[in-house]
This record gives structure tokens, C-alpha cells and sequence, in this order.
């Protein structure tokens, strides 16, 4: 990731461009190495946790969200897309701050 | 805590009984402890006695009502628990407890929960030289165990298993392979099934039952050997009278051992079990007890839940200080249980010991019903139910002796004008131990349904009543209707068709159209009891608008699940799949070599013929997808939606020497007719030439049968999937045009009232042959018309949708979403 030293605070990385992202279709980048899924809500805001699945790999991005959760495509687990619990109690998936500046998305990772 | 100092209670085992007695001591004083616990098996507690649910298919080992106490039960009660460790070594003098991986575990209270072990007796051949058992056998305790079955029993066809052991367990067992399409007999030593339960005769009703389900039974017969072939693998068992079975695999119910080996390397006192006293207390201990299946008290050990309910109640009441003196007596076992799928309740003696006892005895081999009651000086000191437990409540609480014998002794089998099964339970005490898997009374139910239960649902949600064997779910209904006194309705929530709107789907419906609503946001907003998104009614809302206004729904991406939004179906790693239209199973030399191309373009890794007679290329990846539709220029075959999928159909009448009809000819008209249209849960056709049903129309959604002068039999309702079951006729017809009018308004109707995931053959039985006999064929209702045009208008819809390779339906739809990490790779051959 090249980033320009300086141009928005070191720890928030720049992704892409919020038009890339359609709500309720997850999305996925690498930020620093990592694997992230980044999904636009219906309010227009942003939510961003590891792409991959704690309970057998599954991509997330690829996962349905309402408000509040994201579920899992391959064995419907769902996670909160606030702090990664799974209410249904296998691992929780970790989630990034993530935030819309200046029509890019941007992570903390 | 005003730093009073915690106590650091250590649990060995994380079975049912070491994480029952944990919750109830944190029910009754959790500041006072630091609880930490060591468990074998690497998850959290889960309840065994689901095991069997899982070896027979009716639940998977994925399933949450698998799970009692899920990892972020241990995380929100802080109890630090070490999964996938053995205690293996003990110290009583420095009270500390040593790990196989070196951990180090200090306490002030231990308690000593390990259960018990498969018990294998000597048979030659049973173990490889280094001890470990012969590949192919198996105990049945664990999921391990469970999951061993059940990868070996989808690994190949035509398996043959022994079950050694025809008690509860084996039964268990022999039923759940039984579902798994194995041949299963069952080879038992005693001389009838289940004798520590049943006398004789239950025990032959048993077996009639048994062996009504396709397994072979064979009693007096004492294994003594595992046979093995040249190359070492397991061929069969050999018994005491020199004969054998033969034999792929073989599962060993021979009994349970209480697991001891820990407790005794500690130095404790053994003997069948951990000997503990009336406060569960290990014998010459201050600060060691030990509860469940392990501890032997006062002579007894256990093997069945529902004594360990009693047993953690005890010792939480006394180890939290709650009720210092608290003691257990011992249980009196009064057994409940669903065994292969026959009802059984077991309790006390089995039949009359002395010359005058009094013994009522029924016994109809005809329904398999088979009951008994022992009397002694006016008491119940015995009863057996098999087939119809109706009574068994009223006879639980006489053998209790909660209530009086009624002088009529039979009234004790049948209900002859005395209280029906509402008052009985009405009329059940409070402490009466109505779930014995799960260890729920009556009260606990009641209780939970003056907080404001309903349902069953959110009876079983907040309790876990009924969810275990399952065998009480009559009685727990009964007491729910009770304690609601008549105010219950059915569950409102049941009719609904996506949990978050109040409405069910015909009503649904209505107010979409009504409204005009087109997109899932729009339904959401306006209709769903908060206004806000809910995950899980998102793919039943999209397809019920797509069934609505066919392409003039409102295309929202995040409606829909990622199967229909890329038009191919997720792989576990992943991937996806790619199946092309194929017609009636119809196909080209020309399309056969594109498909081959494609093949070796992409680097295919699996290409496989589906059981819908097309052709599935496995593990594309996801941005590839436009490119290979691309170069395949066939339209999508719809493999991975709720939708119709395919017509399979067999050669017919123009090369088959049999062949009364043009099969294949209807079944591509079918398919061309109905091809893609959304449906509650996918949808398969067939259409057989003859009777002889070659393409195996009689076990499909819809199903078509040529009998000859242009006739066509039209089954419905039929499935060859996790549930067999033959297709209902619904109509002769005349004529091919005839066959594809009926198939449209039956598909039609389907789409407009079945639930969502419902399949045909729930939803016909569901509604009744006769009902869409009438309504359907004879247009008694009058529907007839308007379904035939609703049909037409999704008909002429239909687009193929893998034109979105030319225009992208979002800058995302196509973009890789895990594109670094090796995947688990699905295995290729
Ligand atoms: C398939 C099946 C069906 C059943 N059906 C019924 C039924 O219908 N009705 C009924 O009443 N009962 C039924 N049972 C019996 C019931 O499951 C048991 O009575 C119950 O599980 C006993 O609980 P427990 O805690 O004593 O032992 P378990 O549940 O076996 O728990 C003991 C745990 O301790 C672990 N452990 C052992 N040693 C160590 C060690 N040294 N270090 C760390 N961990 C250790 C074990 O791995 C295990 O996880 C069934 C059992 C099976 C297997
Ligand atoms: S079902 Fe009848 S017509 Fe069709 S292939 Fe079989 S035998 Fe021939
Ligand atoms: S991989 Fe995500 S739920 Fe199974």
C-alpha cells in the first residue's frame, strides 16, 4: 500500500471510492496484508471486519447484512458488524474502524 | 468483593454433568468462585444425547441445539475453560491437577466430571498391534465417534455395519446408520432388546419394530471375534456358535465404563465408579467430589441424565453454601425415552417378583403397543410402556408415589373417562421432572410462560424442553396450554412468512401488490414490525417479489444472496459452480466440446455429471465467472437458486424399445417453459416414457408418466433427497399442451402459497391431495384462471441471467472476496 505520508491520519488507510461499494454487497480489499470486508449500510455508513469466516472460512464479503449483522453465505452464522460476536457462540470475527472521507472509504487497522 | 477471597473451583470433564453443576453453582453464587475447566473433547458442552439425532440425519453437527453451552457461555460467565486438554495426572496433597500439554492447574475445590467411556469387551481382532482399534470400528459416545460414522458411511455405497449391543445405545445406533442407507443388523448377547428395560415381551415388540425398519436383529448371540481380510481390513464378527456376519464396519454399544483412570492415579477411592457420599464427596476427601456418570453413590452408577440433574443441583446447593446440608439420596430411575423412534418408558421392576404381586399386563403386537404395571401392597413398584407412553406422567408420579393408585387397576394403562392428558397435566407436580434430557420440571415451564412465552418455540428456547430425545414434547405442549389457561393461540409467529413482518403470505402478498411495493427496502420499511433490514427475511422477500412482479421488481443487491446475485453456487472454499442449461438432459457434440474448452481454460478442477443430467464445472472463481459464461454461450442452468432446476427425462419413445411417449420432446418443452422461475424451494421435474420411470419422475416435485394413447400420470409432491417420499397422483392427462397447462398452475399455486423453503413434498401432503385435486384440476375455487395468467406473465419475464456478463448489475458483482488466503481446497480427484 502506498500511501501518501501524511494525508489523513497514519493508521486509517484509504481502500476506494465509496461508489465502488453498493449497500448490502460486502466487498472485499486487502489493507497492510490483511483481508477485509468492507460493507455500506443502508444509512450510508461503513463497516469493515476480517473477509474470512471463524467458523470454516467463508467468505464474508460475500455474506447478506441488515442493520446490525452480517450472516455468513456458506453456514449462515451471522456476526455483529459492530464488534464481530456471534451471538450463536462460535469465534467472533474482528472488526476495524472504518469511515467515509472525502468519498473514500478508509480503514484502521 | 469487599476482597474476600475466591474460591478456585477446577471442573475435569466438560460433559453434561461438569457443565450443569457449574451453572447451577453460578446460579447460586458466582462472586464466590474463580471456576475454571479442563474437557477432552475441543468445544464447548454439548448434549450427547443429540448424538443420535445427528448419526440419523435429523440434525447436524453444526446445528446449536447441538450445543448446551456454546464458547461464549464460558467467555460471559468467565469460566476459563481449556478445550481440546486431558487431565491426566492428579496431586491431592498440593491440590493441583497437571494437563497433557503441561499445563498446570491449581485448586481449592476440584470436582471430577468425566463420565464414562464405550466399554470394548475382547474379541479378537478388535485392536491394531499398537492398541488403537481396528480401522472401521467405532464406539458411539462422542462427536468424534458420530462424525467417524458418518464420513466412513458417505465414503462408500453398499456398507454393511454391526452394531454389537442391542441396548439404548445400540438401537440408537443402528437406527441412525439404518437412515444413512447402510444394512445394519444388530447382534445382542442377552435374549431379547433393551433387557435392563423391557421383559420379554417388549422386548420382541421391539425387535418387531426394529426389524420393520430393514435392520436384522440376532439375539443370544455373544461376539468373540473381529474378522479381518488379507490386507487387514475389517470383513465381519465371528461369534460363540462359530458363525459370523460379514461386515464393514462395526459399533461397539457393549455398555459404558465410568471413566475413572484420572481419579484413580490420584489415588481415590474406586470402585465401579469414583465412591462419593451423599454430598457428592469423594471418600476421604475435604475438597474433592465428583458428579455424573463417573461417581458410584451408594452402590448405584448411572448412565442416563436425568440422576446428574439431581446430583449438580446437590452439590451446587452445598458448594455455594446456599444449602450446606443439602444430601442426594439417589435417583429412582424412571426412564423416557424415544429409542429408534418408538416411545419407551421404563420404571422399577420389569414384572411380578413375588407370588402376590399384582401384574396388569397389555400386549398388542399388531400397533407394537405393549404396557405393564407391577402392584405390591397398594404401591407401583413397576411399569413399562412401549409404543403408547400416554400414561407414563400418571405413572411416574404413582411410582413417586405423589399420587394414589386408582382401584381399577387398568385405568393405570388406558384412559377409561379418567382425566384426559390436559388435566393430567394440569394435575402434575411442580417438581416433576417433565424434559428428562434436558432436566426441566413442570415449574420451570410454567414459569416461563408467566414471563410471557407463548409458543412452544419460546417455551423450548428459554428451557430446552423438547430438545433432546423429543419424547416430551407432548406433555410439555399440554402444560404450556395449561399454564396459559386456555388464553394460548396457536404461535402467531408460525403462520408468518419472514420472522420480521406480521403477516402471512397470502395476506403478505396482497399488501404488496396492494401497495405496489418492489423492492425489499420498501417491504422492509413499511411493512416489517420495526422498519428496519433482517438479515434472514432477505432471500425469502426477494423471491417472493421476483414470484410477484417477475422483472419488474426492484433489483436491490443486498436483498439477495450471494448464489443469485452472481447466478452460480458458493462452493465451501469459496468458488462456485457453473452448470449450463441442458435441456431435458439433452445435449450436442458441439456443446460438449465448448464445455471442454471451457475446461481446460480455466483450469477446471472437478467436471462432473449432475444427477439432473447436466454438466457442473466446479471451483471457478467468482471475477472468472462472466469470462467462462462468455465463452460458453449457453444460457444459465439454474443450479443455484431457489428455482426450478432441471427436467430430467429418459430416452422415450423415439429410441427406447419400450417407450410409450415422447419424453425427452415434453421435457425440454417443461424446461423451456419454466426455466428460472423462482419457486419457494427448488423445484425438479422428470418425465418417464413408461411406467417403467427410468428418469425417476415418480420421486419428484413434479413428475410426469407416459402410459400409453398420449396419457400422461402427473405425480406430485415426490423427493429422493434427505427425505424419500413417492409422488401423490394428481391427474391423468391427454395430450402434452395438457401436461404443460396443469404443470403451470400446480407450480403457479406452489409459488403463491407454500412457505418459504417448503418443499412439494411437505406442502402437498400439507394441503392435501384431494384439496388440490379440487381446486386445481376441477377449479372449484376458481382460481384456475388467474393462476394460468400470473404464470404467463413470469413466463414471458424469463431472461437468461447470465446476459449480466455484458452489463454488470454493480462495480462489485464480479470481484473476488478472498483472494489471498489458500482456501481449505475442496479435494480433487
Ligand atoms: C448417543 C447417546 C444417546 C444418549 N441418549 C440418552 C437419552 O436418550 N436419555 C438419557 O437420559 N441419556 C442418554 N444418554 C446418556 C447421557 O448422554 C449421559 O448420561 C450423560 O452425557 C452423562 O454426563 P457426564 O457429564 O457424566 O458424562 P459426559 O457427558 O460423557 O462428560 C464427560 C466429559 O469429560 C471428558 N473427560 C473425561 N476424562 C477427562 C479428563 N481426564 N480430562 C478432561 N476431560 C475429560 C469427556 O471427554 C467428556 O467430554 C445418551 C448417550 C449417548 C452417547
Ligand atoms: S421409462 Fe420407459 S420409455 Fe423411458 S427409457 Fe425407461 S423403459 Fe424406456
Ligand atoms: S464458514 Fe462461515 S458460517 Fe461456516
Amino acid at each position: 500500500m502506498s500511501i501518501p505520508a501524511g494525508a489523513i491520519p497514519v493508521s486509517a488507510i484509504p481502500v476506494g471510492s465509496i461508489d465502488d461499494l453498493t449497500p448490502g454487497e460486502g466487498r472485499a480489499y486487502v489493507v497492510d496484508g490483511k483481508q477485509v470486508a468492507v460493507f455500506l449500510l443502508a444509512d450510508g455508513t461503513v463497516r469493515a471486519m476480517d473477509a474470512v469466516c471463524p467458523h470454516k472460512g467463508g467468505p464474508l464479503a460475500d455474506g447478506q447484512i441488515d442493520g446490525s449483522v452480517v450472516m455468513c453465505p456458506l453456514h449462515q452464522y451471522t456476526f455483529s458488524l459492530d464488534t464481530g460476536a456471534c451471538p450463536s457462540g462460535i469465534d467472533s470475527v474482528r472488526t476495524y474502524p472504518a469511515a467515509v472521507v472525502d468519498g473514500k472509504v478508509t480503514i484502521q487497522v | 468483593m469487599n476482597g474476600a477471597p475466591r474460591t478456585r473451583l477446577l471442573v475435569v470433564g466438560n460433559g453434561m454433568a461438569g457443565a450443569r453443576t457449574v451453572e447451577e453453582i453460578l446460579k447460586r453464587g458466582a462472586e464466590k468462585f474463580d471456576v475454571t475447566m479442563i474437557g477432552d473433547e475441543p468445544y464447548g458442552n454439548y448434549n450427547r444425547i443429540m448424538l443420535s439425532h445427528v448419526l440419523a440425519g435429523e440434525s447436524g453437527v453444526d446445528d446449536e441445539d447441538l450445543l448446551l453451552n456454546p464458547m461464549s457461555w464460558y467467555r460471559e460467565n468467565g469460566v476459563t475453560l481449556f478445550a481440546g486438554d486431558r487431565a491426566i495426572a492428579l496431586d491431592r496433597f498440593a491440590k493441583s491437577v497437571r494437563c497433557e500439554s503441561g499445563r498446570i492447574v491449581d485448586y481449592d475445590v476440584l470436582i471430577i466430571a468425566t463420565g464414562s467411556n464405550t466399554f470394548f469387551p475382547n474379541m479378537d481382532g478388535l485392536r491394531e498391534p499398537d492398541g488403537r482399534l481396528a480401522r472401521g470400528v467405532f464406539g458411539f459416545r462422542t462427536i468424534a465417534d458420530t462424525n467417524g460414522m458418518l464420513q466412513m458411511a458417505a465414503s462408500q455405497d453398499d456398507l454393511r455395519a454391526v452394531v454389537i449391543g442391542g441396548g439404548l445405545l445400540g438401537l440408537e445406533a443402528a437406527y441412525g446408520l439404518r437412515t444413512q442407507g447402510l444394512d445394519v443388523d444388530v447382534v445382542h448377547s442377552p435374549g431379547h432388546l433393551m433387557n435392563q428395560q423391557l421383559d420379554e415381551r417388549g422386548g420382541r415388540l421391539l425387535r418387531n419394530k426394529i426389524e420393520s425398519l430393514g435392520v436384522g436383529v440376532h439375539t443370544s448371540k455373544r461376539t468373540t471375534s473381529v474378522l479381518r481380510d488379507e490386507s487387514g481390513r475389517v470383513a465381519g464378527v465371528g461369534f460363540n456358535d462359530d458363525t459370523s456376519l460379514p461386515a464393514d464396519m462395526i459399533v461397539v454399544t457393549a455398555g459404558i465404563r465410568p471413566s475413572v483412570e484420572f481419579a484413580r492415579g490420584g489415588g481415590l477411592v474406586i470402585e465401579r465408579g469414583i465412591v462419593v457420599d451423599d454430598q457428592l464427596r469423594c471418600e476421604d476427601e475435604g475438597s474433592i467430589y465428583a458428579v455424573g456418570e463417573c461417581c458410584q453413590h451408594r452402590g448405584e452408577v448411572y448412565g442416563l441424565v436425568a440422576p446428574l440433574w439431581e446430583q449438580a443441583v446437590v452439590l451446587a446447593e452445598h458448594l455455594s453454601g446456599a444449602n450446606p446440608s443439602a444430601a442426594y439420596h439417589g435417583s429412582r430411575l424412571t426412564t423416557k425415552l424415544k429409542v429408534a423412534g418408538v416411545d419407551v418408558a421404563a420404571m422399577g421392576v420389569k414384572g411380578p417378583e413375588r407370588e402376590d404381586d399384582e401384574f396388569v399386563q397389555f400386549y398388542e403386537p399388531r400397533s407394537g403397543t405393549y404396557k405393564s404395571v407391577v402392584v405390591r401392597d397398594g404401591k407401583l413398584i413397576g411399569a413399562t410402556l412401549l409404543g403408547d407412553i400416554s400414561k407414563a406422567n400418571f405413572l411416574t408420579q404413582a411410582f413417586d408415589e405423589k399420587v394414589p393408585l386408582p382401584d381399577e387397576r387398568i385405568s393405570m394403562l388406558f384412559d377409561m373417562g379418567t382425566p384426559t392428558a390436559a388435566t393430567g397435566a394440569a394435575e402434575l407436580a411442580d417438581d416433576v421432572q417433565v424434559c428428562n434430557c434436558n432436566g426441566v420440571t413442570k415449574g420451570a415451564i410454567v414459569a416461563c410462560v408467566h414471563a410471557g412465552a407463548k409458543s412452544m418455540g419460546d417455551v423450548t428456547a428459554a428451557t430446552r424442553a423438547g430438545k433432546g430425545c423429543g419424547s416430551c414434547k407432548g406433555l410439555v405442549a399440554d402444560i404450556l396450554a395449561c399454564a396459559a389457561g386456555g388464553a394460548l393461540e396457536a404461535d402467531p409467529a408460525a403462520d408468518w412468512y419472514v420472522p420480521s413482518i406480521p403477516l402471512s403470505k397470502p395476506a403478505l402478498i396482497d399488501v404488496i401488490r396492494e401497495r405496489g411495493l418492489r423492492s425489499v427496502s420498501q417491504v422492509f420499511t413499511e411493512l416489517a414490525t420495526d422498519g428496519s433490514e433482517d438479515v434472514p427475511s432477505k432471500m425469502p422477500l426477494a423471491s417472493l417479489l421476483r414470484t410477484i412482479w417477475g422483472p419488474d421488481w426492484v433489483d436491490e443487491r443486498g436483498a439477495l444472496f450471494i448464489n443469485d446475485r452472481v447466478h452460480a453456487n458458493i462452493q465451501r472454499d469459496g468458488t462456485f459452480s457453473v452448470v449450463p442449461q441442458m435441456k431435458g438432459g439433452v445435449t450436442t457434440p458441439g456443446q460438449l466440446r465448448k464445455i471442454a474448452d471451457v475446461a481446460d481454460k480455466y483450469n477446471v478442477p472437478l467436471v462432473k455429471v449432475t444427477g439432473g443430467q447436466r454438466i457442473d464445472l466446479l471451483g471457478i472463481k467468482k471475477e472468472d465467472l462472466p469470462k467462462v459464461w462468455g465463452d460458453l454461450d449457453m444460457p444459465s442452468g439454474f443450479a443455484y437458486g431457489k428455482s426450478m432446476r432441471t427436467v430430467k427425462t429418459c430416452v422415450g419413445s423415439d429410441f427406447c424399445r419400450f417407450g410409450l411417449g415422447d419424453s425427452t420432446a415434453l421435457g425440454i418443452a417443461l424446461e423451456d417453459r419454466f426455466q428460472g422461475l423462482e419457486t419457494p424451494a427448488k423445484l425438479k421435474l422428470a418425465v418417464a416414457g413408461c411406467p417403467r420411470n427410468c428418469s425417476e419422475a415418480l420421486c419428484k416435485d413434479f413428475g410426469v408418466v407416459s402410459v400409453g394413447e398420449d396419457k400422461w400420470e402427473i405425480y406430485v409432491g415426490g423427493a429422493a433427497g434427505a427425505h424419500i417420499r413417492k409422488g401423490d397422483l394428481l391427474a391423468t392427462v391427454v395430450g402434452a399442451g395438457e401436461v404443460l397447462r396443469v404443470a403451470g398452475i400446480f407450480i403457479q399455486h406452489y409459488r403463491e402459497s407454500a412457505q418459504w423453503l417448503e418443499r412439494t413434498y411437505a406442502w402437498v401432503p400439507r394441503i392435501g391431495l384431494e384439496v388440490l385435486q379440487r381446486t386445481l384440476i376441477e377449479d372449484a375455487e376458481g382460481i384456475v384462471e388467474g393462476l394460468e395468467q400470473r404464470m404467463q406473465t413470469s413466463v414471458d419475464g424469463y431472461r437468461d441471467p447470465w446476459q449480466d456478463r455484458v452489463e454488470q448489475k454493480s462495480p462489485a458483482q464480479f470481484t473476488p472476496s478472498l483472494p489471498l488466503l489458500p482456501l481449505p481446497q475442496v479435494p480433487v480427484r
